[in-house]
């Protein structure tokens, strides 16, 4: 593929906040994003009157219930009186509103930017599952009453019958994410469980299991993104955005091969070639790829160019996506093991790379020294894919 | 910092309960509307781009690589390879099903093994939750079930489900 880009300035994070992932908070979407805005702006050193444009991300409306999402979380997100925008694919959002604060700082329109992700998923009644009938189309596809979960199934057997790959080699994916979110303190669903364990639950969709899915969540998060000069004035320890990427592949995901994410390869290789990686495997200290199924993470660790297509298992098996592995994949515990408030999950991601390059992941601080980090999410009908790739 | 509903609150969690009255009338557009009358014929129609030579199903006017019009109608088999399937044991709601529901994804022919886009169609495969779980039935040769012509709508339910053959 060909990206001519122009890059003005640029861009650090120098500041993040998230909420606890949870169920059912008691907060609105706009405290929620009132409480991620304001610790992201308190990482930063900054005041809300600093900030020169906001970004806002959220999937669709129809999860908290309300219009216009971007107008409506506005002032929880400090928008108000402010140039703001809002960016929506899917559950590719979280990244995009990383992306979408990196290049309105980039081209040299605000030197401040505050990104703000939130959802509330646990409003819907009875289920956040009817909400996603509208994500197919409406004259092929909905009159046989899809569940969303179906097309992840449908993947999921694809990607295992092109490969020879078992269900026993993508429970470990859940094992591992979910024992890494024990250290996460704002993780929903941190535990010790085993491959037996996923392999026993309770079956939605063969071969799409209970412990394959993450959780139903609400949550929010925000980062500040600010450009060069300013960054070195309120911080020692930037972390630039150093390649982004993102693409849609076309809605007829029946006429093309589900076993690989094609659309995530393409924004891989932006993000990568502005970042100057050409060996990712080799360049990349610490990956968070977006696994809202568990199956998800190995096929994105395989567009992300961090496995050969089909060895993503193998390697996992390996030991190489450990925390103490070569390439540690998802140390926060990702969407399996945090919990999947869809925009808030995604820019999560950013986030938890950002931390560990930062150093202050705590807990979740892989013990090798990490230097380049990539955050990936992906979203609606295996179409759209968005990647972000951060150095210290 | 946020706070998590209790059990006990949910009891007595007031929900707002509110059924919108929407209703729509899609537009099916020139492609998808002579797709839906073949249906009714028993056909499968696809449109060729003749400067790619792929074949759009479902059909579009216009070939996206390409991005110019499409340049004819052509008959796709009926038949097909099963690329996916799976067993759904909850419905859209996410009620629980006894009985389950499977469907899938069938390489339509003509098309070949290694093209990453074909001429595809998502339905239901008449087979049955072992024959799913065995993943015996992906690669397997399948021809469409048709409705009898006089219950048939024009409608993607006028294939009933894909068959082994
Ligand atoms: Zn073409």
């Amino acid at each position: 593929m060909k990206v001519n880009i122009h890059l003005n300035k640029r861009v650090a994070v120098i500041g993040a906040g998230l909420t606890p992932f949870r169920r059912r908070l008691l907060e609105t979407p706009q405290e929620i994003a009132w409480e991620a805005a304001s610790k992201a702006l308190d990482e930063a050193g900054l005041e809300l009157k600093d900030i020169d444009c906001v970004v806002i991300g959220s999937a669709p409306d129809a999860f908290d219930g309300v219009n216009l999402k971007g107008e409506y979380l506005s002032h929880g997100s400090g928008g108000i009186r402010k140039p703001v925008s809002r960016v929506y694919v899917g559950g590719a959002t979280g990244v995009m509103t990383a992306i979408a604060g990196w290049y309105h700082v980039a081209s040299g329109l605000c030197q401040k930017v505050l990104a703000v992700a939130e959802e509330k998923m646990s409003p819907d009644r009875p289920h956040p599952q009817a909400i996603f009938r509208y994500i197919w189309d409406p004259i092929l596809e909905k009159p046989l009453n899809p569940n969303l979960i179906w097309i992840f199934a449908m993947e999921m057997h694809r990607y295992m019958a092109t490969y020879g790959i078992k269900k026993e080699e993508i429970a470990l994916v859940s094992v591992k994410n979910k024992r890494n979110a024990v250290n996460n303190p704002y993780a929903q669903l941190g535990s010790n469980i085993t491959v037996e364990d996923v392999l026993k639950s309770e079956v939605l969709v063969w071969p799409v299991q209970l412990l394959d899915v993450s959780p139903v969540s609400d949550g929010g998060a925000a980062i500040v993104l600010a450009s060069e000069d300013v960054a070195r004035r309120y911080t020692d320890t930037p972390v630039w955005v150093e390649g982004v990427g993102w693409t849609l592949d076309n809605t007829e995901w029946p006429a093309r091969d589900l076993s690989y994410a094609r659309y995530v390869e393409f924004a891989a290789r932006m993000a990568y070639k502005m970042a100057g990686i050409e060996r990712p495997n080799k360049e990349i200290d610490v990956a968070e790829p977006y696994d809202p199924f568990d199956y998800k993470e190995l096929h994105h660790l395989e567009a992300l160019q961090l496995a050969k297509r089909g060895e993503a298992p193998k390697l996992l098996k390996e030991g190489v996506f450990d925390i103490d592995g070569d390439i540690p994949s998802s140390p926060s515990g990702g969407l399996l093991g945090v919990g999947n408030p869809i925009a808030a999950a995604g820019l999560m991601k950013v986030i938890s790379i950002y931390w560990q390059l930062k150093g202050t992941a705590g807990k979740m601080q892989v013990k090798r020294p990490v230097h380049t980090g990539v955050a990936q999410a992906w979203g609606d009908l295996m179409q759209a894919g968005t990647v972000i790739v951060l150095r210290n | 910092m946020v706070t998590p509903l209790k059990e006990e609150d949910l009891s007595k969690h007031y929900i707002i309960s509110y059924k919108p009255n929407a209703k729509y009338a899609y537009t099916a557009g020139q492609a998808q509307s002579k797709y839906l009358l073949g249906l009714k014929e028993g056909k499968i129609y696809g449109r060729k781009c003749n400067k790619c030579g792929r074949i759009h199903v479902p059909p579009k006017m216009y070939c996206e690589e390409c991005f110019r019009a499409t340049d004819e109608w052509v008959e796709v088999k009926d038949e097909g390879i099963v690329m996916t399937v799976v067993a759904s044991f909850i419905s859209w709601t996410r009620a629980k099903l006894e009985e389950p529901e499977i469907v899938g994804v069938i390489r339509l022919l003509p098309s070949n093994n290694r093209d990453f886009v074909y001429p595809g169609i998502f339905h239901r495969i008449c087979a049955s939750y072992e024959q799913v779980k065995s993943m015996e039935i992906i690669g397997k040769r399948v021809k469409a079930v048709w409705k009898p012509k006089e219950e048939r709508k024009g409608s993607i339910e006028d294939i009933q489900c894909f068959k082994v053959i």
